[in-house]
């Protein structure tokens, strides 16, 4: 079986990580070793009734855990989603990216390169989890999200939150492996789990996924995201760019001649 | 005053509009000072569940939008050859012009790091529509103050450069209509990302084709809009006939949008989701109503269509209709539960700043060089 504290090459390609949201109990450890290790500030939050604390990642914060209260024969039931950067196969983010500040490195970690943005906020509204963030507060802002802990996967080391995880709800693994083991986990417990792995397949697959025993709907997961690869449907039209572009001249250029034959004294 | 072009010397400078004008440029100033004090944070309503506010669905979408009328004329009247046009080819490559410098004005604004606008240029990226489009914008511009050159030209009297401006004058407006059709379709592949942000109703594999047509529709009603006012404003002569062929142009193109959009639907089966009481779909029905049916049937109909007034009704429904457009899938196609806009005092200033900006400019050039006089009248 594989487990999160087994040794694993993480400068050999393609990595992934599984969270089992079953395994969670919501003890929040990823969202504190996650500031600790990336060095990230504070952010005055709110009360607002529930756990959830803050409600959403903000550029403060890479990952949170989201607390789903729930009422099951008269007890209260708890479910926990840790939220983070999903780091998908092929990133909505880096193909809306002007200058190239994302990149999508082979072993998985969808990584941003500050240096280049020009904060134009495009990777928001593309990425179809809502992850990258904006540094409002700041007066020259730049894109903030979890890095899936490059740093460390350089180092040899795993994720700190994989690293963290008490319950080895998280899993940090060779990416065929994590698919394996979270296709043998539903298979040995059809009971227990609702027969999805959601990111194996979503926006083309991600490298992050998750397994739960409740709807990933009712966990605040979006359920409406293609299959396929985002930047495609971008591609299906600036890919006929040239074409459009050797078409036009030569049909402008024509017409223009027929048009204007014979006349004098053109332009201004 | 002697720098008066002769047609002009009648207009007084500063009329009462154009006091107006400077007032909302200074609030303007004082906005843009406020955003570089507090930052986009500080200065606007924007957060990490909006990004995109009024100034990228305004200044940027509906500027370059409005900004259309610029390629599309050009093209009547080099391309082809509809000679008629010729007197309103000026003013329309002066729109342009002025709107395609107040969008990257906008644009400049807007990003996070406006000191680094110039990294598209040298980063390629070549997957991402943004970098198509900044490209796209940034040569037009040149193209477009080439076009207008000759005006400056003129008044200089560089009769040398003007000679050589003449030669390239075909490959500048076919150059022009080739980065407007990429850009003004782009516009519309900014969204193709999205698909589960946008709304059903506005997503289509389309929306790049329905950008194109609906920015030559509204480019046209904005030439028209435009000349009726500059007429006003300068004491000229209307134009009957050329307001009636811009008026036939506007027709036939939103008759092809409204076509497309109906097939659309049709094809991907949206019609079901107008009637399911959203506020989307109201706003769906009510831009379509607004931007595409009513202004039909009011260029359909003779009388509107020879008289000043009718001409400006009907071209104020287009400009209002794709202004509507472009806001809804911005903001209101993306509506989610929870989540609520409105943009802040300075976001407003600076967007009617540069609206006042882009006309004080117009006023500027029309004033002192050769824009609205006939240039057959000249030689």
């Amino acid at each position: 079986m594989v487990s999160n504290t087994m040794p694993v090459d993480t400068k050999a390609v393609k990595k992934g990580v599984l969270i089992d949201l079953t395994k969670c109990i919501g003890c929040r450890g990823c969202q504190v070793i996650c500031k600790n290790w990336n060095n990230r500030a504070v952010k005055k939050t709110v009360l607002t009734g529930n756990f959830t604390n803050p409600l959403e990642m903000n550029s403060e914060t890479y990952t949170t855990v989201k607390f789903f209260e729930e009422e099951k024969e008269n007890k209260m039931s708890w479910n926990f989603v840790k939220t983070q950067c999903m780091h998908c196969k092929d990133p909505a983010c880096a193909s809306a990216c002007p200058v190239g500040a994302f990149t999508k490195d082979p072993r998985g970690p969808v990584t941003y390169n500050a240096e280049k943005c020009i904060g134009c906020r495009y990777c928001m509204m593309a990425c179809p989890f809502g992850v990258p963030k904006y540094e409002w507060e700041k007066l020259f802002p730049v894109i903030q999200k979890c890095t899936f802990c490059v740093d460390r996967l350089d180092a040899g080391l795993i994720p700190s939150c994989a690293k963290t995880c008490t319950s080895k709800a998280i899993f940090f693994g060779d990416y065929d492996a994590i698919v394996a083991e979270a296709e043998k986990r539903i298979k040995d417990n059809p009971e227990k789990y609702v027969n999805h792995i959601y990111g194996k397949e979503e926006a083309g697959g991600t490298s992050w996924m998750y397994l739960s025993s409740v709807p990933f709907e009712q966990l605040g997961f979006k359920t409406n995201i293609p299959k396929r690869a985002l930047p495609d449907l971008t591609w299906a039209s600036l890919s006929k760019v040239p074409a459009a572009v050797g078409t036009l001249i030569t049909v402008l250029s024509l017409v223009a001649y027929f048009r204007n034959r014979g006349d004098k004294d053109k332009g201004e | 005053m002697k720098a008066l072009d002769k047609t002009m010397k009648d207009v007084q400078f500063f009329s009462k509009g154009t006091k107006i004008l400077v007032v909302l440029l200074g609030l303007a100033a004082i906005a843009v000072i406020y955003r570089y004090v507090f930052g986009l944070g500080g200065a606007t309503n924007l957060s990490d569940d909006v990004p995109w506010g009024l100034w990228v669905a305004f200044d940027v979408f509906a500027g370059v939008a409005l900004a259309a009328g610029g390629f599309a004329v050009t093209a009547a009247v080099y391309i082809f050859n509809m000679k008629k046009y010729k007197p309103i080819a000026r003013p329309a490559i002066l729109t342009a012009f002025i709107g395609y410098s107040v969008v990257m004005l906008g644009l400049l604004i807007d990003i996070g790091q406006s000191q680094r606008f110039w990294h598209p240029l040298l980063m390629w990226q070549h997957r991402s529509v943004m970098f198509e489009v900044v490209i796209c914008i940034t040569l037009y511009s040149n193209v477009l103050a080439l076009e207008f050159a000759p005006a400056v030209l003129e008044k200089l009297k560089l009769t040398g450069l003007l000679k050589i401006l003449k030669f390239f004058t075909f490959p500048l407006v076919i150059a022009g209509i080739v980065l407007s059709f990429l850009h003004q379709s782009s516009l519309g592949a900014f969204f193709l990302i999205m698909p589960a942000r946008l709304s059903q109703l506005w997503y289509s594999p389309i929306m790049p084709q329905m950008f194109y047509i609906s920015a030559i529709a509204v480019g046209l009603a904005m030439v028209s809009f435009e000349s009726i006012v500059s007429a006003k404003a300068f004491k000229k002569e209307y134009e009957m006939d050329i307001l009636k062929g811009l008026g036939k142009g506007t027709r036939i193109t939103l008759g092809i949008y409204l076509l497309v959009k109906i097939i659309d639907m049709i094809v991907r089966g949206t019609f079901p989701m107008l009637l399911d009481g959203s506020l989307a779909s109201k706003f769906y029905i009510a831009e379509i109503l607004i931007g595409a049916i009513i202004p039909i049937i009011l260029y359909s109909i003779k009388s509107t269509q020879e008289s000043v007034g009718g001409i400006l009704t009907s071209s104020s429904f287009v400009i209002f209709g794709v202004l509507f457009n472009r806001f809804n899938i911005n903001f209101f196609a993306q509506l989610r539960p929870g989540i609520s806009y409105f943009p802040s005092v300075a976001e407003i200033a600076i967007t009617v700043g540069l609206v006042a900006l882009g006309i004080f400019a117009y006023r500027i050039a029309a004033v002192y060089f050769p824009v609205m006089h006939d240039s057959q009248e000249q030689h």
